[in-house]
């Protein structure tokens, strides 16, 4: 703990979210679904009324005082997030979430594909970036292929060479995994791709919200993340891409603000960014992420992933004490603030259940991975996730309502 | 059991009494029927739990029933319960079973989310009831 002080002020950030003053069946709430969806502290909240209540306006159309207030508040907060993951202005699309975001160029780049060409993902992929390729596939023809996992959740190198050949073109891998917590070196695995000319998607949806991600260092063509689990609100997601490659894309949403020029023959697209934002946007949303990046910024993404690396240590620790308790995924060291279990004989239903009658919420399911499910040999799993306001002192209370579980069902 | 009987202080790990516990540990009639007329599986997307509902008919009333499948303590509990319930019911009276006769079965306050699990087993026979009326 003493270390983390020196970090970050834990108790002074807890101050800065309301919910978690929240009482749960009569106890303080020890919020662990963080990979869900994280909490929102107030400078966020109150950003979002401060648009409905003082500039309420639609955006890029208006030509009046709130209009001017409303657009130039919501490029700015494109501005915070191309900064955030070091991109330019035009390479930031907001979409409605990260599966937006992936479908998106599912659809927009499987347009050029044809039969025969190649897909490769991996065992460990959300459904969000697992189905828009699956169905992109089946409808195609094309060949969708898998990174296969290790027994320590690490996805296997001779599968990674064996899977990216000259005939893929697209490789969509997620950067941390939402259930194994395992970190991927997208880096390295991204030269493979581009020394074979394919495209590299990186879902990033659990990696921008905890380690600072520089899009140029990683050179991936396209990222994708959402608001919400970074103390944003929901309804706001993220598509990075480089710019050239944007510049040959077809839209995705056709309508209003994506335009130039229409006439009744032909419509002439708008600039990026704009190209990719069809019809009205989530505007208080937007505005709200770029203030969870002010909040994240001024705490700091290094201290908020050293802050993490120290609270799985320690929760990997005292789980792997309890002999009644399964882990799933790698060694503390090559995993990020998540993690994934089983009590014996205990189903994750039940697991969660009895937590969170102890005031603690975990998530207990397949956490949309059903593939990565079939692969451990589970139907699901309980897992605990964390975020810049959990405390070691959280996780005790987490090992001792396990210690309940495994005593209810003795 | 009627609604009355439940105790509204049953929530978390006062859900687990012994009753459910015992059904879960050793379930009542587990296993599968060789030539059943009636043979169905539910899952439950939301935690994964699968149920497979045998049933053996004599003149449209259940001769023998038997589940497989995994999941929660609430999904396995309710559907032993369940099965002890309807031996030697018609199909008629199956299909009157309403879901909240299943959760007074567990006598217990599930709340909506486990409510889906507690009623799997059901959900299954009423289904697969409608498969073999249908064929
Ligand atoms: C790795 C990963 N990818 C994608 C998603 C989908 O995010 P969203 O539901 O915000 O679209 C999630 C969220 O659960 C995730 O963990």
């Amino acid at each position: 703990m003493l270390q983390t002080k020196q970090l970050m002020d834990i108790e002074k950030i807890r101050k800065d979210f309301p919910i978690l003053n929240v009482k749960v069946h009569g106890k303080p709430l020890v919020y662990l679904d963080n990979a869900a969806t994280t909490q929102k502290p107030e400078a966020v909240i109150n950003s979002i009324t401060d648009y409905y209540e003082n500039y309420n306006a639609n955006i890029h159309r208006s030509i009046h005082k709130l209009g001017e207030e409303a657009t130039a508040a919501y490029e700015e907060a494109h501005r915070k997030v191309s900064d955030f993951v070091n991109a330019s202005f035009e390479e930031i699309i907001f979409t409605k979430s990260t599966t937006e975001s992936l479908n998106l160029l599912a659809y927009s780049l499987g347009n050029k594909l044809k039969s025969g060409d190649e897909i490769v993902i991996s065992q460990m992929e959300h459904h969000s970036n697992f189905v828009p390729w699956q169905q992109l596939a089946i409808k195609k023809g094309l060949k969708l292929k898998f990174i296969e996992i290790d027994e320590n959740g690490l996805l296997k190198e001779d599968s990674i060479n064996e899977n990216i050949t000259n005939k893929t073109k697209i490789v969509s891998l997620t950067h941390i995994s939402n259930v194994l917590g395992t970190i991927n070196n997208v880096e390295e695995i991204g030269k493979i791709v581009h020394e074979n000319n394919a495209l590299f998607i990186v879902d990033a949806a659990q990696s921008v919200p905890h380690m600072p991600v520089d899009v140029k260092k990683l050179d991936c063509d396209f990222l994708a993340f959402s608001g919400h689990k970074m103390l944003g609100p929901t309804g706001i997601g993220v598509l990075y891409g480089k710019k050239d490659l944007l510049e040959k894309m077809d839209p995705f949403l056709y309508g209003g603000e994506m335009i130039k020029e229409v006439t009744f023959e032909h419509t002439k697209f708008n600039d990026l960014p704009w190209k990719f934002e069809a019809g009205t946007m989530n505007i208080a949303q937007g505005i709200g992420l770029g203030t969870a990046i002010d909040y994240l910024n001024k705490i700091g993404m290094g201290n908020i992933e050293q802050h993490e690396k120290e609270l799985i240590k320690y929760a990997m620790e005292k789980l792997n004490e309890i002999k009644e308790v399964e882990i799933y995924g790698p060694e503390a060291d090559k995993r990020s603030g998540l993690i994934a279990f089983n009590v014996k004989d205990v189903h994750a239903h039940d697991t969660s259940q009895i937590l969170d009658s102890e005031g603690i919420a975990v998530r207990a399911g397949h956490h949309c991975a059903m593939p990565l499910a079939s692969v451990l040999g589970i139907v699901a799993s309980a897992r605990a996730s964390f975020y810049l306001y959990n405390t070691k002192e959280e996780i005790d209370k987490l090992v001792e309502g396990i210690n309940k579980v495994i005593k209810v069902f003795k | 059991m009627t609604q009355e009987n439940m105790d509204p202080s049953f929530v978390g790990e006062g859900m687990y009494r012994e009753n459910i516990l015992d059904h879960y540990k050793n379930p009542h009639n587990k296993g599968e029927i060789e030539n059943a007329e009636i043979k169905f599986t539910e899952n439950n997307p939301l935690c994964g739990d699968v149920i497979t509902i045998n049933l053996k008919l004599n003149d449209h009333k259940v001769d023998d029933i038997k589940f497989s499948g995994q999941g929660c303590a609430i999904s396995q509990a309710a559907t032993s319960m369940l099965t002890d319930e309807i031996s030697g019911k018609t199909l008629e009276e199956i299909k009157n079973i309403k879901r909240e006769d299943v959760v007074n079965l567990l006598g217990i306050d599930v709340g909506p989310v486990r409510t889906k699990c507690a009623v799997l087993g059901l959900v299954a026979i009423k289904e697969g009831i409608k498969e073999f009326e249908n064929k």
